[in-house]
């Protein structure tokens, strides 16, 4: 029969499809031709890219952000050349053109009008809003100094704003990411090998023979080059260890899994020292040349034997032999992770450096597959006058107590800002950007004292969360994808540079925070310091310093330079000065003794769930950066709420189905304002339950976020300080189930 | 424990938790069609053996009800695509082995069919009855000269239309509830059941009524024999099978199945033609009603649980 | 000419990136997908194991779909990618009764969706948006008929399964076990 779609051709659209053939039975079906699809429909057409660095996390992979013939945002695409990401971001990147159509956003100044806490604004200009902020600071300065001015961040916006407090007198700058997430490790591994890990951290995981993951969840945390590599890793047959008391997805790929009892990890650190020592596998001419304190190490270490962990980590003393002799095997190529959430326990930087000294025994660091010294390019800065000096720092609030913290602890400074009889260093004003610290401290009832006890806040984000609401004035930032900011000059194999610029107008009224910072800074007759009238200025300037240019950074993104600082790896045999009290590698701190702390890291017990209750374990997914994405559009169709993962054991015993929900209270007796989905899953062990971070927002004004699913950081109300750092450990809370709403 | 799940949030409209692609639209269609079919069966199968004298109702006046139950049909249909104003394309090519290209080709052609065959008997009805133009005169006499090739034509569409609205729902062989080549003949059986059930009820004639009637009770313990087997077919069959029969058995649709669609649709009226029969009285419209209500309980039962069954997840 | 694609569930984390730019490539909107990530956790604690995959439309050779559309609007073109030509379609809605790994969706503009092996990118030489931008470069795209492809590469020295291979619809898209 003749196909009358030869004749009847409407569409220009169509496809001429050529007919199937006229059988019942499956014949041979021709095809249509690739080349009558019609070239108009070519979505390709008239794109347009922008380079930029991705803000979504703070792994900032280069990309291109495209836009079509109307100037739309449509998609963005990794750049290839960055060894971030090499050309492909990860879900939060992708699905950043997200959090640019949020139809949710901050688009005007917003000032309070009413009670902290409420959430009454009104509109304002930027010249009002900056204004007050402006006469606010003066305030404060006048009656308390500057010093009494904080700025608490996180991603690039710090650099203007901390610029700013800088030159207005004050260096209280703090960032929640080091006490509350990765600051132990800096301090273990800084007290140890003379440098901190930093980020990205530089772990040579392409060419490692043996991954060992203790407090990692690679592939849930998406970092990354790290995960890129891992999947490489895993093409090439590399042995992967996993210690979780969960079965994580980076667990089920492993060789190995130690499904180890929660807050134990320290005591299978110790026992694989010992198997490492006692029978001799470590690496010999590495530790002898490069290490100081073995005897002292092998002499604590005797009596943490194997048998000694199993009774405390449930880990069977062959399996720590076994993992502990892959190791030694694969040695120098083996990585014992650093981690990068490390607050649990209170003794994270002791933690922390028991990995660090069994990285030292394995002679992983600065060798191949192990640890390489990375590099990051150093672009001068734009000039401006010396910044005054403050009276007092952070460290003065610490009152003695945290002597090896590095950067400022965000829970002291959070405590300083509540007036007590011996607060001699009492924070007024706070200007926060780019942290949610409702959702990302934990210890609420303090953190709400403190800001009720402020004279001043103002906030810079991006979206309304839940931090705005207690606000006294609100600074509407545009996202990423429209504006300029500091060049980004992260650590790698490699130096690289990488230009952010924007791909469209900022939305609304919205601005970029170097503008703001400005803007602030002229108010407050500190323009000497912000000597330009825009951004672009001061980038072509500093790229013309290290023989670039504006124009050329926007039409390649990402810029390679080469390696002063030596190789990425030490040469066999090679004299090298580490930067510690000895000169060598310390296995024995001698900066921890000073302060009389363990030099040596020790195993305690800490405390353990009560009856009917459940540790509360947290962790990421892939598809969701901290409480950050939970309202964008395209992240939401992916993960709109957090599930509680519970045993199908404990789920039997308490007869909750698969899909149900339940409130959470915990041993303070919070109550979790939400209910959560429950997961029944064998992942998860019997005495504890599991759920992703950043869920639970209470902000109304968050459409898509607001209700969904419970927050973890409202049901960490026990905190175990590291009295090394400050760190802020949160592992150490237990919940029980509620299954009638008890908010009723 | 074993978990099956999908985690990147996939929750398409009409597709999760389950497919709801299809609401009443279809399963009106199928009953009208069915109907239709069966009605436009015993019309042109009396007509063949020359029983018109003594079957009126069944040639004559029950095919009135069939154009307007075809259009009914056809715009249900028609309110059920999504994409309208694109509806034509369906008649720009017969695609064979595509049964709703069937069915929208065999509708083109029945529908008129019907029209015309419902059309020359008006007279009979209503004999003051004149046509307004000219040519309908003529094509009226056409069709009575021709009565007997056109009730061939009517005879082979009809079975072709009462067996396509089975045949469509086991051509995808994706929902494992449909995936079984029973269905055809069970929905033409239950489609002439259901055309017998209106011709009995319409009927003035004693005789035709107790024709009818026997007619309809072998057809309803055809439907019953051709039930069991269904679900014999499920049991011996795949795992998704298995799954897919259990709904009905002791499952979200067993009571609905049952109760309205096998006792109260087929059992129960069974019984009551029997007694009629027997020579008890039993108003007519009670059996057929009920043999009606089933057939359409059927068919919402077939496009809602067979949407619920899939291969995976 | 064969497209296929080779998806190694070794490496797949599961982080839903293949989704997202699908998205961003093809325009779909918020709410819907046209692919999906599926887990499946066996065992008991501590003894458990899991399999992590991303799916989509197979781009079947036996395509029940393009069967069983009644204008042809759902197609099969050159190199075996199964289309849907929005103008021809009626949203009847067979085609998605029809697909055993319900792959299909009813777009908010009436006609109906699904993956296309992105082929506005093939005949161009490039990849799919989700093979591209996969951070665990676990997906593998390519021509079957051809040796030297990404894909006939990946299945050579690997054992592969496909999807519910029992509803006889030949899919396209192997899974490395």
């Amino acid at each position: 029969m003749a196909n009358r779609r030869d004749f009847i051709k409407v569409s220009a659209l169509g496809i001429g499809g050529l007919a199937v053939s006229a059988s019942a039975f499956n014949i041979l079906k021709a095809a249509v031709p690739q080349d009558l699809i019609s070239k108009d429909t070519d979505p390709q057409k008239g794109l347009k890219r922008y380079p930029t660095y991705c803000e979504v996390c703070f792994w900032k992979c280069a990309g291109w952000t495209y836009t079509d013939e109307n100037g739309k945002i449509i998609k963005i695409i990794g750049n290839e050349e960055d060894p971030h990401c090499n050309g492909r971001l990860c879900p939060r990147g992708t699905g950043g053109v997200g959090m640019y159509y949020d139809s949710d956003r901050l688009t005007t100044p917003l000032i309070r009008e009413g009670e902290p806490g409420s959430q009454t604004f009104r509109k304002a200009s930027w010249d009002e809003a900056l204004g007050l902020v402006a006469s606010k600071m003066d305030e404060i300065k006048q009656k308390y100094g500057p010093e009494a001015m904080a700025v608490f961040n996180h991603g690039s916006s710090g650099k203007f704003f901390g610029h700013l407090l800088k030159a207005y007198g004050s260096s209280n700058i703090v960032a929640p990411s080091y006490a509350q997430c990765r600051g132990p490790r800096e301090v273990g591994f800084a007290a140890t090998f003379g440098s901190g890990v930093g980020s990205p951290e530089p772990t040579d995981i392409r060419d490692t023979k043996c991954l060992v993951l203790i407090g990692s969840h690679l592939g849930e945390n998406m970092h990354n080059s790290q995960v890129q590599e891992m999947s490489d890793a895993i093409d090439k047959g590399t042995t992967i260890i996993t210690v979780d008391p969960r079965l994580s997805t980076v667990a089920s790929k492993s060789k190995h899994w130690l499904p180890i009892k929660p807050s134990t990890d320290m005591a299978l650190l110790l026992a694989w020292m010992h198997v490492l020592i006692y029978e001799e596998i470590y690496d010999k001419e590495y530790v002898e040349k490069y290490t100081f304190g073995f005897e002292q190490l092998k002499n604590h270490v005797k009596n943490m034997t194997p048998e000694w962990a199993y009774g405390i980590t449930t880990i069977k003393p062959d399996v720590i032999r076994k993992t502990a002799r892959e190791m030694a095997n694969a040695a120098p190529a083996t990585i014992i992770h650093p981690g990068r959430h490390v607050t649990w326990y209170g003794d994270d930087s002791q933690r922390s450096r028991a990995i660090a000294i069994l990285n030292a025994l394995v002679g992983s660091w600065g060798r191949r597959g192990g640890f390489y010294f990375k590099e990051s390019m150093k672009l001068p800065s734009y000039p401006h006058p010396a910044y005054p000096k403050p009276k007092w720092s952070w460290k003065d609030t610490h009152d003695g107590k945290y002597p090896l913290a590095g950067l400022a602890v965000a829970n002291t400074l959070i405590e300083a800002s509540i007036p007590s009889e011996d607060n001699k260093h009492q924070i007024h004003g706070w200007l926060v950007t780019g942290t949610n610290l409702p959702l990302t401290m934990p210890d609420k009832p303090t953190l709400a004292k403190a800001m009720q006890a402020l004279d001043f806040m103002v906030v810079v984000d991006t979206m309304p969360m839940e931090i705005t609401g207690w606000a006294d004035v609100i600074l509407p930032e545009c996202t990423y994808l429209e504006r300029y900011d500091a060049i980004r000059t992260s650590p790698n194999r490699e130096p690289y540079l990488a230009l952010r610029m924007p791909a469209a107008e900022p939305l609304g009224d919205s601005k970029p925070a170097w503008w703001m910072a400005k803007q602030l800074g002229e108010k407050l007759g500190l323009s000497e310091y912000f000597d330009y009238e825009d951004y672009t200025e001061v980038l072509d300037w500093q790229l013309q310093k290290v023989g670039s240019s504006l124009d050329e950074m926007k039409k390649i993104g990402i810029k390679k330079f080469d390696r002063k600082s030596g190789g990425l790896y030490l040469l066999p045999g090679e004299d090298y000065e580490f930067n510690t009290n000895s000169g060598k590698i310390e296995l024995y701190s001698t900066d921890f003794q000073a302060e009389g702390f363990d030099p040596l890291p020790k195993y305690t017990p800490h405390p353990e769930p009560p009856s009917g209750f459940y540790r509360l374990i947290y962790g990421r997914a892939p598809m969701h950066t901290f409480s950050r994405t939970a309202n964008n559009p395209n992240l939401t169709d992916l993960m709109a709420e957090n599930d509680c993962w519970i045993n199908p054991k404990v789920a039997s015993q308490w007869g909750i189905d698969n899909g149900q929900y339940i409130w959470l209270k915990n041993q303070d007796g919070i109550v979790s304002d939400f209910p959560i989905r429950v997961r029944i899953t064998e992942r998860i062990r019997w005495d504890s339950i599991y759920m992703v971070h950043g869920f639970g927002h209470k902000d109304k004004k968050l459409s898509r976020a607001y209700g969904k699913g419970a927050a973890d950081s409202y049901m960490i109300t026990n905190v175990m300080v590291d009295p090394v750092m400050g760190g802020t450990g949160m592992r150490g809370n237990f919940v029980t189930f509620l299954t009638d709403d008890p908010h009723v | 424990m074993k978990e099956e799940l999908i985690i990147s949030g996939r929750m398409n409209p009409g597709i999760d938790p389950y497919l709801n692609i299809w609401h009443w639209h279809i399963p009106v269609y199928l009953f009208l069609g069915g109907l239709a079919a069966g009605i436009l069966f015993f019309a042109a199968l009396y007509t063949i053996m020359g029983r018109e004298k003594e079957m009126p109702t069944a040639v004559k006046w029950a095919t009135f009800l069939v154009p307007g139950a075809l259009v009914f049909g056809l715009m249900a249909l028609f309110f059920d695509l999504k994409h309208q104003l694109y509806f034509w394309q369906l008649y720009t090519t017969v695609r064979f082995e595509s049964p709703m290209s069937w069915g929208a080709w065999v509708l083109m052609f029945i529908t008129p069919l019907s029209m015309v065959w419902a059309a020359s008997y008006i007279k009979e009805a209503i004999p003051t009855w004149e046509w307004r133009f000219k040519f309908l005169d003529q094509l009226e006499a056409l069709v009575v000269k021709h009565r007997k090739a056109l009730a061939w034509a009517m005879l082979a569409l009809s079975i072709i239309l009462g067996i396509y609205t089975g045949i469509l729902l086991s051509a995808f062989n994706a929902r494992p509830l449909w995936n079984t080549s029973i269905l055809g003949p069970l929905f033409l059986v239950s489609g002439l059941s259901t055309g017998a059930a209106v011709i009995m009820w319409m009927s003035k004639n004693y005789m035709e009524r107790k024709v009818m009637s026997m007619i309809d009770l072998v057809l309803i313990i055809v439907e019953l024999f051709f039930i069991i087997h269904l679900f014999m077919g499920f049991l011996a069959s795949t795992a998704v099978q298995i799954e897919a029969a259990e709904l009905f058995l002791g499952g979200p649709f067993t009571v609905s199945f049952w109760v309205f669609v096998v006792i109260l649709g087929l059992i129960f009226p069974a019984i009551l033609e029997i007694l009629k029969l027997r020579g008890y009285k039993i108003p007519v419209a009670v059996p057929a009603l009920l043999i009606l209500f089933g057939g359409l309980v059927f068919r919402f039962i077939m496009v809602e649980a067979g949407q619920v069954t899939r291969y995976l997840y | 000419m064969r497209y296929a694609m080779a998806i190694d569930t070794r490496k797949c984390v599961g982080c839903s990136d293949c989704v997202v730019a699908c998205q961003t490539e093809n325009n779909v909107p918020i709410g819907y997908c046209r692919d999906w990530i599926t887990e499946t956790v066996d065992g008991s604690y501590p003894n458990v194991e899991i399999e992590l995959r991303t799916e989509r439309c197979n781009h079947c050779d036996n395509a029940p779909c393009v069967r069983c559309c009644p204008t042809g609007a759902s197609h099969i073109v050159e190199g075996g990618n199964v289309l849907v030509t929005p103008d021809e379609c009626i949203g009847c809605g067979a085609c998605i009764q029809s697909c055993p790994y319900d792959a299909r969706y009813s777009h908010p503009e009436g006609y109906v969706d699904k993956c296309t092996f992105c082929n506005h990118l093939v005949i161009k030489g490039q990849q799919p948006a989700c093979v591209s931008v996969c951070p665990t470069k676990c997906m593998y795209f390519g021509d079957l008929d051809d040796p030297d492809s990404d894909v006939s590469k990946a299945l050579k020295n690997r054992k592969y399964k496909t999807l519910a291979p029992e509803a006889g619809t030949k899919p396209q898209i192997f899974y490395m076990i």
